[in-house]
């Protein structure tokens, strides 16, 4: 462990170095830490004041539910509604959660004034110690901390990147684009099978386009396709770029399709799964998640397109009877939850996809392709459907 | 009204007995024959072959049983001679099966020529003519145990009695002729030495020896003692057990009972026999004056209807009225409506009292009482108290313990088929916070204590083990019991939100640390300042746990209803309660030692 740590410090300092070279960006970064220390004093300030006033001592969190949420038909992308709700320190159920938040609150403090990043687990330890006098420990999990931490990112208005805090990274990209990540300059056509790994951290100031040639964006769910794209050159044969985000795609990968659609101007193709997962994730591609539509701004596209794999490929392509996997009851109920969405609710294309779904009573993995040919999906379906223009908006 | 011997004439009664001896060859017998062997029997001679009936049927039983009619006796002639009763009871062993028990009370003592009547012979006393609230109803109870002595170990009665602080006490010994229900008088000397055995001046001590056998636990004579101190609060009992230990059951009230007054029956509660009887030897002559005067509740209104109904006149001659005349006057009664007979006869233990006595031999840390308002069956009025305690060094797992008691008798065998325990297995004690198997008493740290007084309370038998079982008792039992239920109910979810606060409490104490210590690293506030100002806060919005930990009395006053409340006592040093687990109600079965220190807590506790 120690060793470890020490080689963490080591590199850290290095990207200290690296970035304090980079006068432009530490500019900027100095101007929102203070806004976001300013912040989180005022949360503490205001906590102060209502206990030595002998009031109850509390501070409203917005909202994270479906309840609070709004869709916002002219923007396409769904957006946080106004309500909020009060976690107080008088409350038995909200005492542990609002002891929580002070202390997270006070760790990211250190870590702006200390110009350092951690991840949501460093967080975690961070924050973790036995309260004096008892056995009791502040956290019991990672999963309590990063929750106080969503909350955090809501109350302070800040994102968790101001908060200085970066989740595990997940997702790859490979395709006609050099990017600059933290200074060092990357050409994503050259790296090989493993690809670039997409930082959890995208903003500006880290992470900048410096040139690129691609005519489109194609996002694939899973990591076993992407590898199948990339080894097939793809990418470079229909002059593009290729990104995966394993499963459910993390902040990083949406922010990094989300600039890349608006600041490159290209358009985004998913190829996911047949199933209610895949229509969800298409979902929080295009208008954003239910638990961080506080970003949606920042992370939806709602242009993107939904490629396949379609209900009705079974037929059109004549798929043989293995590639079936049944319906089950939670699919089944949560393929009605994703029809009744109000950004699903209007759209008759995807309305019938869902349903013939479900009459079909099967659904089908993009693998499923492989039936037919090794090489079909990267030979056969994409080429055709782009061609065909054949999305589901 | 009685079940098997109902009137004093009894012994004489003649009931012929069939002694047909067969042998192996069968003769014939002749109405001559059979008439030589027909004889009277006493009924001296039919309990002695019966005793089973009046509680003596094994050794143990038949100890505690004489103990009980010596004690209740003894308690009944004080009271009536309005002293404050102080009971001596002595238990010697004499060899393995023979024991000596010798009670002495401090009443008024018994004229010389009374003795041999009242010890001698069964169904002779004051208490079986009259309808009036006592202890003993029929007259058996001593003379059958002084009987019983003697024919388990041939050793008489020794009876000694003072009545007067400038007369020598008197010493009797007494030997019963069973056969002719007549007391034998062995010696009879005054016995002016025996004067110090009573302080008071006057008193009577009986000495009974009989073969028994002793054993603590339930249905001992020591858990009767005990039982009987809580029924009787103004009692004081001094017993020395077989193993020469004293233990002391402290007076706690100052107080006699009031003196319960004298009834006449209530038409209603008659049967045609009792009717005839009373018909036969009233001393009016005329109907209208026999109702008027030899029963309550009928005035010359009432008494003309009841004639009416009956086709005959207040002026019909008692001596013209047969057999088929008095049936009739019977059902005219019960068509007639006449008021429920007035209840100033009875004389409960109050709730007061009952607390008290409760107080000092269960170790509970709540405590309720309840006593109905009066109410009659079978023209008989009764009255029906309740008295619960709960937790503190109450045995936890066990089911709750009933204690019966009758005209502040304590009952202990039989309790199946007695209606109190009845009631409380009726009882849905669940509503209460309790759990109850089905068709059973609660379980849980509770002691239910069910009081029936009455001018007649009507035992399943003579030995009286078991109230039996009437729907309007038991109804009013059940009142009773739910009364006490609700009050325990209020207590435990007060309890229970007590600790609900107290542990919310805790949680925000442990987090007031560490949100200071933020707070100060976040906007540098004082440490210390912050966090004594959280605390304050803390502890005004949890100030409901506060009600256990600030007060000190027995009465907690939480400004709600159980603080108001006088039939309740909620004891909140439950520790020293528990520190010694051991008395009969205590969590742990009472064994060797145990007797001591329950005198030593409720003499400590007594305030």
């Amino acid at each position: 462990m120690a060793k470890k740590k020490t080689t963490k410090k080591k590199t850290k300092k290095k990207i200290v170095v690296n970035k304090s070279k980079k006068t432009k960006t530490r500019v900027v970064d100095k101007k929102r830490d203070a806004e976001t220390i300013k912040k989180i004093e005022k949360l503490a300030g205001n906590v102060v004041k209502s206990s030595l006033a002998q009031k109850e001592p509390n501070f409203s969190i917005p909202t994270r539910s479906v309840s609070n949420m709004k869709y916002n038909k002219k923007k396409r992308i769904l957006e946080m509604g106004d309500a909020t709700q009060t976690r107080s320190l008088f409350n038995l159920g909200q005492s542990r959660k609002f002891m929580q938040s002070l202390l997270l609150s006070k760790g990211c403090k250190e870590l702006i004034q200390a110009e350092k990043t951690l991840s949501l687990r460093g967080m975690y330890y961070m924050g973790l110690h036995t309260i004096p006098g008892t056995k009791e420990k502040t956290f019991n999990d990672q999963g309590e901390s990063d929750t106080i931490l969503e909350d955090l990112e809501v109350a302070l208005d800040g994102l968790r990147e101001e908060l200085h805090v970066f989740a595990k990274k997940r997702g790859t990209m490979v395709g006609n684009i050099t990017v600059v990540d933290n200074g060092d300059e990357i050409n994503c056509r050259k790296m090989g099978t493993g690809g670039y790994a997409i930082p959890s951290i995208c903003e500006p100031n880290i992470m900048q386009f410096k040139e690129c040639t691609a005519d489109f964006i194609l996002h694939v769910e899973k990591d076993t396709v992407w590898s199948r794209f990339n080894e097939d050159r793809f990418w470079e044969t229909h002059n593009c770029i290729l990104t995966e985000g394993s499963g459910q795609p993390p902040r990083g990968v949406r922010r990094m399709l989300h600039r890349m659609h608006k600041e490159l101007k290209l358009p985004v193709y998913c190829l996911l799964d047949c199933d209610p997962w895949g229509h969800y994730i298409y979902s929080v591609i295009k208008q954003g998640s239910i638990n961080l539509a506080f970003e949606s701004e920042r992370m939806a596209i709602p242009d993107a397109k939904f490629m396949g794999i379609r209900s009705k490929d079974y037929e059109r392509l004549d798929l043989s009877d293995d590639v079936k996997i049944e319906l089950n009851d939670r699919d089944i109920n949560r393929a009605k939850q994703i029809a009744a969405y109000p950004w699903f609710e209007g759209k008759r294309e995807w309305q019938r996809e869902i349903k013939t779904m479900l009459n079909n009573g099967f659904k089908m993995e993009v693998e499923s392709l492989i039936t037919k040919d090794i090489s079909y999906v990267t030979e056969e379906y994409v080429p055709t459907r782009l061609q065909e223009g054949d999305f589901l908006d | 009204m009685t079940p098997t011997i109902s009137t004093p004439d009894m012994p004489k009664a003649k009931q012929p007995k069939k002694s047909t001896r067969s042998k192996k060859t069968r003769t014939t017998a002749t109405a001559e024959t059979m008439a030589a062997g027909q004889r009277d029997i006493s009924v001296s001679e039919f309990f002695a072959k019966n005793r089973h009936l009046l509680g003596f049927d094994n050794p143990r039983k038949a100890m505690l049983t004489a103990i009980k009619e010596a004690v209740d006796n003894a308690l009944d002639a004080a009271e009536e001679g309005g002293i404050l009763p102080s009971i001596h009871v002595h238990v010697m062993q004499l060899s393995e099966t023979r024991f000596r028990l010798t009670i002495r009370d401090n009443g008024p003592g018994i004229v010389r020529a009374q003795i041999e009547n009242i010890f001698g012979k069964l169904l002779y006393g004051s208490k079986f003519h009259r309808l009036k609230m006592s202890r003993g109803q029929q007259g058996i109870g001593i003379s059958a145990a002084g009987m019983y002595g003697l024919m388990t170990t041939g050793k008489p009665v020794v009876i000694i009695s003072k009545t007067k602080k400038n007369k020598p006490a008197h010493e009797v010994v007494l030997k019963m002729d069973t056969s002719k229900n007549r007391p034998t008088v062995i010696s009879d000397d005054e016995h002016p030495e025996d004067d110090q055995l009573f302080e008071d001046g006057h008193g009577t001590q009986v000495s009974i020896e009989l073969e028994g056998k002793y054993q603590k636990g339930r249905q001992s004579i020591d858990e009767y003692l005990e039982q009987t101190a809580i029924a009787n609060p103004h009692a004081k009992i001094t017993y020395v057990t077989p193993s020469n230990e004293t233990i002391e059951f402290p007076r706690a009230i100052e107080e006699l009972p009031d003196e319960p007054k004298e009834i006449k029956p209530h038409p209603k509660g008659i049967e045609l026999g009792t009717l005839i009887q009373m018909l036969e030897r009233t001393e009016a002559r005329q109907l209208g004056g026999f109702l008027q005067k030899d029963f309550c509740r009928v005035g010359a209104t009432k008494a003309r209807e009841i004639c009416k109904g009956a086709g005959m006149t207040g002026q019909t001659w008692i001596k013209t009225v047969g057999h088929d005349e008095a049936e009739k006057l019977y059902d005219s009664i019960q068509k007639t409506r006449i008021i429920a007979p007035n209840t100033d006869c009875l004389v409960p233990i109050g709730s007061k009292a009952l607390l008290a006595g409760l107080l000092k031999e269960v170790k509970a840390e709540f405590f309720a009482a309840s006593t109905r308002p009066p109410s009659v069956y079978r023209g008989n009025p009764f009255q029906i108290e309740v008295a619960i305690g709960y937790g503190g060094g109450l045995g936890r797992d066990d089911s709750a313990k009933v204690l019966r008691f009758a005209n502040r008798v304590p009952l202990l065998y039989s309790q199946s088929s007695c209606s109190s325990f009845k009631a409380v297995a009726e009882t849905s004690w669940k509503n209460y916070g309790l759990t109850q198997p089905r068709n059973s008493i609660p379980s849980g740290p509770l002691v239910v204590l069910v009081h029936m007084v009455s001018v007649w309370v009507p035992f399943t038998s003579e030995s009286k083990e078991a109230i039996a079982d009437y729907d309007e008792i038991r109804k009013e039992m059940k009142l009773a019991l739910q009364d006490c239920g609700r009050k325990l109910g209020t207590y435990l979810r007060r309890r229970k939100r007590m600790a609900r606060e107290s542990e919310r409490r805790s949680v925000f104490e442990r987090y007031i640390g560490e949100i200071s210590r933020c707070c100060n690293a976040l906007t540098g506030t004082d440490t210390d300042k912050l966090y004594k100002a959280l605390m304050k806060q803390a502890k005004r919005r949890t100030d409901e746990a506060d009600n256990q930990l600030d007060d000190e009395g027995n009465l907690i006053d939480d400004n709600g209803r159980l603080g108001h409340d006088e039939d309740v006592v909620i004891i909140d040093d439950v520790q020293s309660l528990q520190d010694g687990d051991d008395t009969l109600f205590g969590k742990s079965k009472p064994k060797k030692k145990t007797k001591r220190k329950t005198k030593k807590k409720t003499t400590r506790k007594r305030k």
